[in-house]
């Protein structure tokens, strides 16, 4: 398969989430769409890993390796966020009773 | 002796410094005595190094104290010149100079002593400037002098300093003189361009061989000054108002001395000027038009002094003439005949105001002839001077002027004739006005009339005598062979500029030409007196004399086109240009800083999706930019 | 040796002074200081401009390449000697001033004092920049303490201002800096310059230092913080700014734009002429109209200023000694001037010109005094200013490097018109006439004030009349500027 379905998908992805966080003001799908974002940088990542592996050959047992790496400390990086994330709206809800994060604007004053 | 000639203008200064730093201490009697005594010191010294520069074959020395300005290429020396024209200024100003300190002596008497002691010191700060202007040995020492002479003119004429009107005189004086200098200056630096230096003998040395544009233009600026200084027009509308000071300052400073500076300097570069005839033809012109203009206003006046003011404008303009048409002897023996008789009317007419209780309109006075006899006769000789009625020195020395004129051309000739025509008749009207006929004052002031002390009549006697017989240093060559003393004496100082007219029509047309004078001379006496010693002139002036008695209209003419329109654009800068343009757009630029930094304020929303959103936008431009621009 | 003692002292004896908190004995010891750097100025007059002891050289900032290089040639003479004589002259004439805690006010005049020694002695340009700024931080505290009600306003204008003027200045050094090869500060480099660095670079280069330097004058149209300042202040740092700031100005253009940058300088001489002389018409014209003595004599300083940075375009040995001299003389008469301006606000608690009048008959010896200074003002012959503006005319007359010099020289002569015009209004409507309800109480000058303003008389006539000693003095730096300048010779 062609290396660009994978990039325009990921492109897709990844303007769904930016949208998303835009436009949404519920805190817990601005973090989805965060999520996704993250998760289209992931697809591209694997998607030029193996990419890289067929170019380079089998012959380079490291070929593609450091893509596919980063995406495992990305999905790493990402639970811890979601982890802290989440605590921090809950936290939030329970402070004001509501996760719209256009009410947590008290810093311009 | 002549070594010792810086003395000459130093006795003053010192006797400006002693008068001055203790005027608080000094009684009446010493600062008189210091302030005449300095003045007839320097007198005598005068007449001293006068008897070594009379001798023949007398070649003119300079002295040379110290190096002045010594910059580059340019080395201006603070140094004197003894010759034939400065010793006779000399003479004229510590002579008539030390006159007038007499005459002041019981003149400004009744000032108080600090006041009186800053009159004298003025006065001999004065004499100092003006010994320092003809004895200069280069252009910028004559312009010390020359720029001195002003500021006590301005510090004299504002003498009497509650009055804003003096004040305003004195500004006027300084300021109009400003002008002139000016002009003077930017021939300085002209001649420093042209001639690497301003010294006398080097100037005049090298104008030959320079190119007449240039010396037109030098001598051109150079009269500029002169019409500030010696009052000719455009110049001229400060020298009446200077009448404002006390009458003994008007005698010496704006009659017999200050005002001929501009004379003694054209006299000085007649070399310059003898080789810019166009020049010549400018000064000759203005000249004659001043002495008409001023003539013709001094029909109307009716302040004592102010008759003698435009007088004294129209007697410069004669020398001017004189000068213009290369008479340079005749202008220069006007100054001296016109210094006497000039001083003598000045101080006479200073006499009459102290008879008076200070009264200067001429119309409340007459019949003052019993009262006050000796002002009286030395007056009506002062008149009959400055008529130019033989043998009174006036005669001699306007004469020798109007004979250069007809030289020159007949149209000089006529206006000057006619000039001295309506000279002969405003002064017998003024003398007529005045001494003849019935008194017209207040019953107090004819009481008050009295002769005034001998300190003020002897000087005018001594300068009725000078006037009466000075025209016998300058004896037309008609009358006697080799009877012209100063023409002689002078001759070193003229002989490569001047040239000699009075030979080419030969003895007859001389005659003929003093006739002519004589006689209109004598008409306007004799039309004066007839007309105004038993019924003056005192009703006001309507038609062409009220435009005569406004002088013209020049004052209000000056103000409308210069003055005004001066302080006009003054207050314009200051009040527009200043505060709305260049403040305004100082301020505008802090202005504006502002009015950005309150808008960028507003993307500081608090508002994270704003901030995304920005964010976004930027990342899309960068990708943009990489993608298409820098292709 | 003598120069580090000069920028020493002053700097210590502020930096002391903070510490004094006495009034008296804090107006005492700045006395004493600026007396003792007098002493130093005079000794450094008297060993000969070819002794050692003249200069000296310090390691400063290796790693950029800029050493503490200082000494006293003959400008920096002649200023130093200014700056001396001033500080004295200053603290004696406001004696009877009072500021509110004093100490502080008399620590920042002597520090200002350090700084401008400095910049008249440095010889390396990152030096001359960091003196240029430590002479201006401790004016603008002095105006905003100590000033008058629209202080605040006034140095926020003055501070920005001046500012801008620096950095622009700083970029300009950076510039030069980098173009030496070998990467170094010092004035020899910087003068070096002239053949390497283009005439387009120079160009550019040259509005750089010329805009610090028009601020500093000033020159027209970048004047107006000027007046605002000069009114705004207490009267000692007005004395400082007219007196001796503006020179800094004169001073830079001579030693560090002129000869550094010919090329430029002789490009847009032309132009740069025209906005000094459009200044002093203009200067002049306005001071006729204004009603503050303090801003009257503002703008004629703007008017004299303007003269003198004219005569460093018209690049004329004549022109240029002119300057010299009547830096210092500008300076002596601004100080006179100022003085008599703050006996008169002191007494009569107004500046107002109309509020005045009739005062010559209350405080004649104050009227004597101040007519002098003021005929020294208008350059009458005889006094030190006659002397500087002849040569000045002279020399813009004479220039060669411009076709205009006789249009400039008769337009600039116009201010000498117009300076009498003003000088003799303002002494009219102040010491002549009759006395009003104000004037009526005045009181004559007290002895202090006149000694100061006596003196102040004497160095007017003294150098107006026998003025060779300090044409002399500066004879050798204005044959070796003029050198530098000529830029047919690169």
């Amino acid at each position: 398969m062609p290396i660009n379905y994978y990039i325009f998908l990921s492109l897709a992805l990844f303007c769904i989430g930016v949208a998303g966080v835009l436009t949404r003001r519920n805190a817990i799908i601005i973090f989805m769409c965060v999520e996704l974002m993250l998760n289209a940088v992931n697809l591209l990542l694997v998607a030029f890993s193996k990419m890289h592996l067929h170019a380079l050959g089998t012959g380079n047992p490291q070929a593609g390796i450091d893509g596919q790496l980063f995406v495992f400390f990305i999905m790493v990086v990402a639970a811890a966020e979601v982890s802290v994330g989440l605590a921090i709206i809950v936290m939030m809800y329970r402070n004001t009773h509501s996760i719209d994060v256009n009410f947590l604007n008290r810093l311009k004053h | 002796m002549i070594q010792l000639v810086w003395l000459v203008p130093v006795l003053p200064l010192a006797g400006f410094l002693i008068n001055g730093l203790f005027r608080n201490s000094l009684s009446k009697g010493m600062t008189s005595i210091v302030g005449c005594g300095v003045l007839l010191a320097s007198f005598i010294l005068s007449l001293l190094i006068f008897g070594e520069v009379r001798q023949e074959n007398f070649q003119a020395v300079t002295v040379t104290l110290f190096d002045f300005i010594s910059v580059d290429k340019l080395h201006i020396p603070f140094a004197f010149q003894v010759d034939q024209l400065s010793i006779l200024f000399l003479l004229i100003i510590t002579g008539v100079g030390f006159l007038i300190h007499l005459y002041s002596t019981a003149y400004m008497h009744e000032e108080e002593a600090p006041h009186f002691a800053r009159y004298f010191a003025y006065l001999n700060l004065f004499v100092f400037s003006m010994l320092l202007l003809v004895l200069g040995a280069n252009f910028v020492i004559l312009f010390i002098g020359w720029e001195g002479v002003g500021l006590c003119s301005y510090l004299l004429i504002g003498y009497w300093f509650k009055n804003i009107d003096y004040g305003n005189a004195a500004k006027k004086a300084f300021i109009m003189n400003r002008i002139g200098d000016l002009g003077f200056l930017i021939a300085i630096f002209w001649m420093i361009n042209q001639f690497g230096s301003v010294n006398f003998s080097e100037v005049f040395t090298a104008a030959p061989g320079t190119s007449t544009a240039v010396l037109t233009g030098i001598t051109l600026l150079l009269f500029v000054g002169a019409t500030g200084k010696s009052a000719q027009i455009p110049l001229y509308t400060w020298l009446p108002d200077a009448m404002a000071g006390p009458t003994p300052v008007s005698a010496l400073i704006h009659a017999a001395t200050m005002v001929t500076a501009g004379i003694y300097m054209i006299a000085r570069s007649n070399i310059l000027y003898s080789l810019a005839p166009l020049t010549q033809n400018v000064v000759a012109i203005i000249g004659l038009a001043t002495a008409l203009l001023a003539a013709t206003i001094a029909l109307k006046q009716n302040d004592i002094k102010k008759v003698l003011a435009y007088s004294t404008v129209s007697q410069l303009g004669y020398m001017f003439l004189g000068l213009g048409v290369g008479a340079y002897t005749g202008a220069v023996f006007h100054v001296m005949t016109h210094a006497f008789f000039k001083a003598l009317l000045f101080l006479g007419a200073g006499s009459v105001i102290h008879a008076m209780g200070g009264e200067q309109d001429i119309r409340k006075m007459g019949g003052l002839k019993k009262y006050i006899r000796t002002t009286h006769w030395t007056f009506l000789i002062g008149c009959i001077a400055i008529a130019g009625i033989p043998p009174f020195s006036g005669f001699f020395s306007k004469d020798e002027i109007l004979a250069g004129a007809f030289a020159k051309s007949p149209v000089y000739y006529v206006v000057g004739v006619f000039t001295a025509l309506l000279t002969a008749f405003y002064m017998f009207r003024l003398y007529a006005t005045t001494f003849l006929g019935n008194f017209r004052g207040t019953h107090d002031q004819e009481h008050h009339l009295h002769e005034s002390p001998s300190a003020m009549t002897i000087p005018l006697i001594v300068l009725a005598l000078l006037a009466a017989v000075a025209g016998f240093l300058g004896v037309p060559e008609a009358f006697a062979k080799n009877s012209h003393w100063l023409g002689h004496f002078l001759e070193p100082i003229f002989a490569r500029g001047a040239v000699e007219h009075a030979a080419e029509g030969g003895v007859s047309q001389e005659w003929m030409l003093m006739g002519i004078s004589v006689v209109v001379a004598l008409i306007g006496v004799i039309a004066a007196w007839t007309r105004f010693s038993k019924k003056p002139d005192l009703a006001e002036p309507s038609g062409f004399g009220k435009v005569l008695a406004n002088k013209w209209y020049v004052d209000e003419l000056y103000n409308a086109i210069i003055v005004r329109p001066l302080y006009a654009i003054s207050k314009f800068l200051n009040n527009v240009i200043e505060k709305w343009v260049i403040d305004w757009l100082v301020n505008g630029v802090g202005r504006l800083v502002q009015y950005g930094s309150r808008q960028l304020r507003l993307l500081q929303s608090g508002q994270v999706g704003g901030y995304v959103l920005l964010m976004v936008i930027g990342i899309l431009a960068l990708f943009l930019v990489e993608l298409f621009v820098k292709k | 040796m003598i120069p580090v003692l000069l920028i020493a002292i002053p700097l210590i004896g502020g930096l002391a002074g903070f510490f004094i908190k006495n009034d008296k004995s804090a107006r005492s010891w700045s006395l004493l200081i600026s007396l003792a750097a007098l002493v130093i100025s005079l000794w450094g007059l008297s060993v000969g401009a070819k002794s050692p002891l003249l200069h000296a050289d310090a390691e400063w900032l290796p790693g950029l390449g800029s050493r503490f290089t200082v000494g006293l040639d003959g400008m920096g003479q002649i200023l130093c000697l200014l700056t001396a004589i001033a500080f004295p002259v200053i603290f004696i004439a406001t004696w009877r001033d009072e500021y509110r805690k004093a100490w502080n006010f008399y620590a920042l005049m002597l520090l200002s004092q350090a700084g401008l020694m400095g910049v008249f002695l440095a010889m390396d340009a990152l030096l001359f920049y960091f003196f240029w700024e430590l002479a201006l931080i401790p004016v603008y505290f002095l105006c905003s303490q100590w000033g008058g009600e629209r202080r605040i306003q006034a140095t926020f204008k003055f501070f920005i201002y001046t500012f801008v003027g620096s950095l622009l200045m700083l970029v300009g050094i950076i510039w030069l800096y980098s173009h030496t090869p070998d990467h170094s500060f010092s004035l020899k480099s910087f003068y070096g310059l002239r053949s390497i660095v283009g005439g387009a670079d120079q160009v550019w280069m040259f509005w750089l230092f010329f805009i610090a330097f028009a601020i500093k004058m000033p020159i027209w149209p970048l004047h107006t913080w000027q007046p605002d300042t000069y009114e705004q202040s207490p009267t000692a740092t007005t004395m400082v700014l007219s007196g001796i700031m503006v020179k800094m100005g004169l001073f830079g253009m001579i030693r560090w734009l002129a000869p550094v940058l010919p090329l430029g300088t002789w490009a847009w001489g032309d132009t740069a002429s025209g906005l000094c002389i459009t200044g002093m018409i203009y200067a002049s014209l306005v001071a006729i109209k204004q009603d503050d003595l303090k801003r009257l004599v503002a703008y004629s300083s703007i008017a004299h200023i303007g003269l003198m940075a004219l005569a460093i375009f018209a690049t004329t040995a004549t022109g240029m000694q002119g300057v010299m001299i009547q830096m210092f003389n500008h300076g002596i008469n601004i100080i006179g001037m100022w003085i008599v301006v703050d006996l008169i606000e002191r007494q009569m608690g107004t500046r107002k010109i109309s509020e005045l009048g009739g005062l010559a008959q209350k405080a004649p010896a104050l009227a004597i005094l101040l007519v002098i200074v003021a005929l020294a003002n208008v350059a009458l012959p005889l006094t030190n200013a006659f002397v500087g503006e002849f040569l000045l005319f002279s020399g813009v007359y004479s220039s060669k490097v411009t076709q205009y010099n006789v249009v400039f020289t008769v337009v600039a002569g116009l201010s000498i018109i117009l300076s009498a015009i003003y000088t003799l209004n303002m002494i009219q409507k102040v010491f002549f006439g009759n006395t009003n309800a104000l004037t009526e109480k005045a009181k004559d000058i007290k002895f202090n004030e006149k000694v100061v303003l006596a003196a102040i008389v004497v160095l007017i006539v003294v150098i107006g009349v026998y003025p060779k000693p300090v044409l002399n003095l500066t004879k050798e730096t204005v044959d070796m500027i003029l050198t530098k300048m000529d830029y047919k010779k690169i």
